[in-house]
């Protein structure tokens, strides 16, 4: 993957500059190089890293396993992009195995995803099951540790 | 300096004269600071790759709690000759020709005590890692240290080991890429100081224990190159590239007479090297390209950051190639390098190794370690910068 793009996987809010200097390029190309990735649609977005758990917030996670029938014309894509499009479906994959579709769906309650999972998704042409189980705690999301490393234990001068 | 004078008196007299190593003497008053900015850290700032803690783990369980051969696990050995085969381009057979040891550092040792009759004389070449002198005279040799210089890009020249060479020099000792400087050897270069051994029939050590990292060119050992591998002995070990400092792991590969001689100091003295430290270098071998590579994509961007960081001040530095540190130059501010370090810390809280702490040629540059994180990197230019800057005022035209 372009040196380019790992860095701003890791930290979107590195500054153009130190980008610059990092990679011994001019500030110009990098800065029309991250407008082509966002033009063509490769970079999609910028977004914080949260840990959730920390918030107390009222809301519950359901990693839905979900085995469709694919249509004559666009197989999985159809009924996958179909779902995908309700706002409580944080993220879906394709998947191989016993199982086609994973979703990450959200709601405030338990009670309000059961109700997604009955009254949206299970009814709709194609779905054939859904098994749902809920999410308890976060240890890690995006290559991100949720709980703080220890401190540097490296004494301050070495050899 | 406390104690009984009487005590003092009763020292072996190589030891007493032996002078403490002017890093503890910096460190001493770092640790007394809080709040500082450490670029004075020569160890990966990265954890150790959490499949081989993992897998320590797991040896730990399975009761990998004995003594191992003298020479290390037969099957750790053969991971290494593998290694060293396809990174460094050397052969050796496992079965006498490689030694695991505790570290570079005891290796170097065993090497040299292994070699040295009282008065033969060791090249190596100044501003070196801290304990290179001090190895050689334990082992009762003498230094003959030659001064590699920053006009260079602190290389070595065949030139610069014959002005100082005599008939009793016995043993060539290379460290590149280098700690301190950053500075790494062409196969060119080393073709030249190669013959140069051969002719005067010198064993060579060669500690190329920062051997993967290299930004620029991928890095050449001299023992792959044509005649050298019979004179040489290679040392290399697991702190750097792999972020294991603690594990204590190195080795020696060489000739069967030597690798033997050295064997029989380090089984009288050590034994053999930790038996999970072994364990954990065999599962490091195991994916070495995914562990070291990301580690030295980050590396090269915080050297292409900090060689943009101090030219932008005004420093001169030849560009570090290899390993992880930085050289400047200081010497244009009129202060001492040990000053200049002490000043920085106490006015912006940036700790940086004085050049002395490597050798006297060491005086007018600082070590600037970019092991560190590139936030704590970013914040100690600008200090740093702050602190030149001032300095530059503070001295005016009139000087």
């Amino acid at each position: 993957m372009d040196e380019l793009l790992k860095i701003l996987q890791a930290n979107a809010l590195e500054s153009r500059e130190h980008i610059a200097q990092m990679l011994e390029l001019p500030l110009d190309q990098i800065n029309q190089r991250i407008a082509e990735y966002e033009k063509q649609g490769v970079i999609r977005g910028y977004q914080a890293i949260l840990n959730e758990d920390e918030l107390g917030l009222e809301k519950v996670t359901a990693v839905i396993e979900v085995k469709v029938t694919p249509q004559r014309e666009g197989g999985f894509d159809t009924i996958a992009q179909r779902i995908s499009r309700f706002p409580e479906v944080r993220s879906a994959h394709l998947m191989s195995g016993t199982y086609d579709l994973l979703l990450f769906v959200e709601g405030r309650t338990l009670r309000e995803v059961a109700g997604f999972v009955s009254e949206r998704l299970s009814p709709l042409e194609g779905v054939l099951s859904t098994s749902t189980h809920f999410m308890l705690k976060t240890y890690k999301q995006f290559g991100v540790l949720m709980q703080s490393e220890g401190a540097d234990e490296r004494l301050t001068i070495t050899p | 300096m406390s104690g009984s004078p009487s005590l003092r008196n009763r020292l072996s007299t190589t030891v007493r004269d032996l002078p403490r190593s002017g890093i503890r003497d910096f460190f001493d008053i770092v640790s007394t600071m809080k709040d500082v900015i450490s670029l004075g850290i020569g160890e990966p700032d990265f954890d150790t790759p959490w499949h081989v803690r993992e897998s320590t783990v797991f040896a730990l369980e399975r009761g990998a709690t004995h003594y191992t051969s003298n020479l290390g696990y037969l099957e750790l050995r053969r991971a290494l000759a593998a290694y060293v085969r396809k990174v460094f381009g050397a052969e050796y057979n496992p079965d006498d020709e490689i030694l695991v040891t505790v570290g570079v550092s005891e290796a170097l040792d065993l090497a040299l005590r292994a070699l040295l009759n009282p008065g033969d004389e060791v090249l190596y070449h100044e501003p070196c890692y801290v304990s290179y002198r001090a190895t050689i005279v334990l082992a009762r040799g003498v230094p003959l240290p030659v001064e590699s210089r920053a006009q260079n890009g602190f290389r070595l020249t065949r030139a610069m080991l014959e002005a100082k060479a005599t008939p009793r020099t016995k043993v060539l000792m290379l460290n590149f890429p280098n700690n301190p400087t950053g500075a790494v050897m062409d196969r060119g270069d080393l073709e030249e100081i190669a013959a140069f051994a051969v002719e005067r029939d010198l064993i060579v050590i060669t500690d190329e224990i920062y051997g993967e990292l290299t930004y620029d060119r991928p890095h050449t050992s001299i023992a792959s190159l044509p005649g050298l591998r019979d004179r040489t002995i290679f040392l290399h070990g697991f702190s750097k590239a792999w972020a294991m400092t603690g594990f204590r792991l190195g080795y020696a590969c060489g000739p069967a007479e030597l690798v033997e001689a050295m064997m029989k100091i380090h089984q009288y003295t050590m034994l053999c090297a930790s038996s999970l430290s072994q364990k954990a270098a065999l599962e490091a071998l195991s994916r070495p390209e995914t562990d070291i590579g990301e580690m030295v994509e980050e590396y090269r961007r915080r050297r292409n950051f900090i060689a943009t960081a101090l030219a932008a001040m005004g420093l001169e530095c030849h560009r570090p190639l290899g390993a992880f540190y930085a050289f400047p130059s200081v010497a244009k501010f009129g202060l001492s390098s040990r000053d200049f370090a002490l000043k920085l810390l106490g006015q912006e809280k940036v700790a940086v190794v004085p050049g002395t702490a490597f050798g006297n040629c060491g005086e007018g540059f600082i070590r600037c370690a970019y092991a560190t994180s590139m936030d704590q990197l970013k914040e100690a230019m600008v200090r740093l910068g702050r602190f030149v800057e001032g300095l530059g005022r503070s001295r005016g035209p009139a000087h």
